[in-house]
């Protein structure tokens, strides 16, 4: 690559300016001879990726080779695949950047399915790099070859099969900036054994060529004009908060549409923290184990203005019955929400920060009275407070509540750590008693519902904010499914802490079948807690694995152990919660009925009809142990479910 | 249920036609037929959707079909403003008897023999759906040997062009 006029090739990050010999024109440096290996760790490098997870195999090897050497780059080495993509959406989702998974090709790669499609789901920034065989043996059956752009196409935002090395840069800094713009999602690069071998001159910066790719649409200010007026003259407001508006880093907008307009807010699973929990206009979650308050607002509005939401059937309950009296104001930057399944009256593509912040101006604009709005109905929602507040019944089986441990986690680590969770009640219990103050604090597998998902997820959010205290609230069913990564916590000193809500069970499942199936419980008992074997016996496990292992099995132990975690940064910690089994998710929307059916606790559904009053529940909320016969709600449309996690 | 004839401009890349497919079937909705092939822009290639869905569902397949990344623009073509034609070749099986009253359906379909031997004859016809479907429909009673059809093929009438506002490469 030498040529008479130029000097020797300077790095790409260092461009030495080069002169032009006789001619005395100044010329960009001659680009650097690289393998197509050492631009995917370069191309990482000048996108500002700092660490990466992955796990190393045949078709990724020429990468993993600069990677040893590499400055700003820090490879995490994991024990499976899922575990290095969970970590990724975990850092992504705790921070807000980029995250990175690297695996080989065949299993590597298909490793990675589960975390790329909780990704996508859950509008996560996620960037797979895998390793493909040689591009000669492509679709030849080779070993370790599977089709992942094939397989992993209707779980992605897009994808890049790269068979030369020319085209690596341009392709990952496509994919960083595909994953991490508009609607955020996951991007995958597979890049053959060759292209990763070829040596070709590393051009940089790259121009970006994606003219189908148009992220941000321009807020149509009538409609939010329209929006405005809309909540100045409703009567009955809800803005319904979605997990959008955590990852738009519209908080702060939120916060002021919210105070501005006096209407009161609910915040989905994945928007827990995008508003605080102390503010009085927070009615909690909504959905199928919401606040009664949060459901029936919803449920009773006049208008909803849903803000980076996707009216899922976790929140809808039967979509036909949803909110029946409401004109809907529908807030998305993917116009593909808008629409799909509720249509709005007042659409709005956009970024929730901006429309938000637009909405709040032209609100403000239209002079509405700002003093004691909507009165009538926050005294219904008042009311519906005060009867139905959230609460839990104590265990009768001498037990811990595992609501009073979580609780407790939540109360003594305080807003600013980061909670991590699995799927399942210990989820739902998760979502509903710890305190969100702030966004990027809760993470959790919502969309997908993927089991495992807390502790890589967890050590991920340690990884991008080390200075947090990071908590994976897990139960003993997932846990089994991705506690291998406590090993790559111990040796790479990543000090989370997780707390097994230990039931010895599936629980979810458990209480569907309680509830739906007659209390035929069919394999959901895991032997792992109170009374059983205890295999594992998590306490052994966390040593094993170098980690601290504490066991608790009753209340007055809670708070010590809480604390001792909180002290402990040298190295994991495992608290193995021994609940009791027999705790339920309260309240609860059964499947497939409308949200006004929703019961408060077992056997108890509020009134939400005027006209029919019920009694209401002692205000101190300790339920009557619920004994008895099976639900009247148990229909055909649960037994549809009875694959559930 | 109700035709719509979309046109989408898409990029010429590995794994477009797979992409589209793909979403249509995932997303549940029935792909009548689909031609594809290169547009006046080069790297763009058109393709031809004609799908089988209501008014709200047609939105989400157009809303997600425009999130594919390699998928440049959609266009709705209206019949009563579009030329929308299909080619089909079909061999009808005829003997000295038949093949006279063959090539008058032939002539009245104005459709063109490419192919004559003693037992049969390859007749082609590039027309709209009804006409085709004429000609398959009184070709029937003779014997249909063998068929093949394009998916529909449409554009707009009139000076403009669907790539108008896409930036040449």
């Amino acid at each position: 690559m030498s040529s008479p006029t130029t000097p020797s090739p300077s790095p790409v990050r260092a461009p030495a300016r080069a002169a032009g010999g006789e001619q005395h024109t100044t010329r960009a440096p001659e680009p650097e001879l690289i393998t197509g290996a050492e631009a995917v760790v370069r191309t990482l490098e000048l996108l500002g990726v700092t660490d990466v997870f992955g796990l190393p195999g045949g078709a990724i090897l020429p990468v993993y080779d600069p990677l040893l050497s590499a400055e700003t780059l820090r490879h995490i080495l994991v024990r499976h695949e899922q575990g290095a993509g969970h970590a990724a959406e975990g850092y992504a989702a705790a921070s807000g950047r980029v995250g990175v998974a690297i695996a080989t090709s065949g299993p590597g790669a298909t490793n990675l399915v589960t975390a790329i499609a909780d990704a996508y789901m859950d509008s996560v920034p996620l960037l797979a790099i895998t390793g493909q065989v040689f591009s000669t043996l492509m679709g030849t059956d080779a070993f370790q070859e599977a089709d992942i752009v094939g397989i992993t196409m209707p779980i992605t935002k897009h994808s890049f099969l790269v068979k030369q090395a020319a085209d690596i840069p341009l392709a990952i800094a496509s994919a960083y900036h595909i994953a991490s713009t508009g609607r955020p999602g996951p991007v995958l690069v597979d890049i053959t054994k060759d292209a990763q071998q070829e040596v070709v001159p590393f051009v940089w910066p790259v121009k970006l060529d994606l003219p189908g790719y148009r992220p941000i649409a321009k807020v149509h200010g009538k409609q939010v004009q329209a929006a405005a007026q809309l909540l100045a003259r409703a009567k009955r407001p809800v803005l319904y908060v979605g997990g959008g508006v955590v990852r738009a880093h519209a908080d702060a907008e939120l916060l002021e549409v919210a105070d501005l307009t006096g209407a009161p807010v609910v915040t989905t699973l994945m928007a827990r923290g995008a508003f605080p929990d102390s503010h009085p206009s927070n009615l909690g979650m909504p959905g199928m184990h919401g606040t009664v308050p949060a459901v029936l607002a919803l449920q009773e509005a006049d208008l909803l203005v849903a803000v980076g939401a996707r009216f899922d059937d976790r929140v809808t309950g039967k979509a036909s019955l949803f909110a029946p009296d409401a004109k809907v104001v529908h807030i998305d930057i993917d116009p593909a929400e808008i629409g799909k399944i509720r249509t709005a009256e007042v659409p709005i593509v956009g970024d929730a920060k901006e429309v938000l912040g637009d909405l709040a101006t032209a609100f403000r604009e239209l002079g509405a009275q700002p003093a004691q709005p909507y009165a009538a109905w926050w005294d219904r929602i008042r009311s519906l407070q005060e009867q139905y507040p959230l609460g839990y019944t104590p265990t009768s089986d001498g037990l811990l509540s595992p609501q009073h441990v979580i609780t407790r986690i939540g109360e003594l680590s305080g807003p600013e750590a980061v909670y991590a969770s699995g799927v399942g009640q210990h989820q739902m219990w998760a979502a509903q008693f710890i305190r969100y103050e702030r966004p990027n604090a809760w993470l959790n597998s919502g969309g997908a519902g993927t089991m495992g998902y807390a502790v890589p997820a967890a050590m991920g959010a340690k990884v991008a904010q080390p200075d947090r205290v990071v908590w994976a609230i897990d139960g003993d069913g997932c846990f089994q499914m991705t506690n291998q990564e406590l090993a790559t916590c111990v040796i790479n000193d990543i000090p989370i802490k997780v707390a097994v809500i230990n039931n010895s069970s599936l629980g979810m499942v458990r209480q569907w079948q309680t509830l739906f199936y007659d209390g035929r419980y069919s394999n959901t008992h895991l032997n792992t807690g109170a009374g059983s074997a205890r295999v594992p016996d998590f306490v052994k496990l966390a040593d094993a694995y170098g980690a601290l292992g504490i066991r608790v099995e009753r209340e007055d132990q809670v708070d010590d152990a809480i604390r001792l975690a909180l002290e402990t940064n040298d190295r994991p910690v495992v608290i193995d919660f021994v609940v009791s089994a027999d705790a339920m998710v309260w309240p609860m929307v059964p499947q497939g009925v409308s949200n006004s059916g929703v019961q408060y606790a077992r056997d108890h559904a509020p009134s939400w009809d005027d006209e029919a009053p019920e009694s209401g529940v002692d205000p101190d909320f300790v339920l009557p142990a619920p004994e008895g016969g099976v639900e009247p709600v148990s229909e055909a449309d649960a037994i549809a479910e009875a694959e559930e996690r | 249920m109700s035709r719509h004839v979309l046109s989408l401009l898409v990029e010429d890349k590995p794994g477009l036609l797979t992409r589209v497919a793909g979403l249509f079937a995932r997303r549940g909705f029935n792909i009548e037929s689909l031609a594809v092939g290169s547009s006046e822009v080069q790297g763009l290639s058109r393709i031809t959707v004609v799908v089988d869905v209501e008014e709200l569902p047609l939105e989400q397949v157009t809303k997600q079909l425009n999130k594919l990344i390699n998928v440049i623009k959609i266009v709705e073509l209206e019949p009563e403003q579009s030329v929308l034609h299909e080619h089909v070749l079909v061999k009808v099986k005829v003997d000295a008897g038949t093949r006279p009253q063959v090539l008058e359906i032939v002539e009245l379909f104005r459709a063109q023999v490419v192919d004559v031997t003693p037992e049969a004859l390859v007749i082609e016809l590039v027309a709209g759906v009804q006409r085709t479907a004429g000609l398959l429909k009184m070709l029937e009673q003779y014997g249909i040997r063998e068929l093949a059809q394009s998916g529909l093929l449409a554009m707009g009438r009139g000076p403009k062009s669907i790539t108008e506002r896409i930036p040449r490469a």
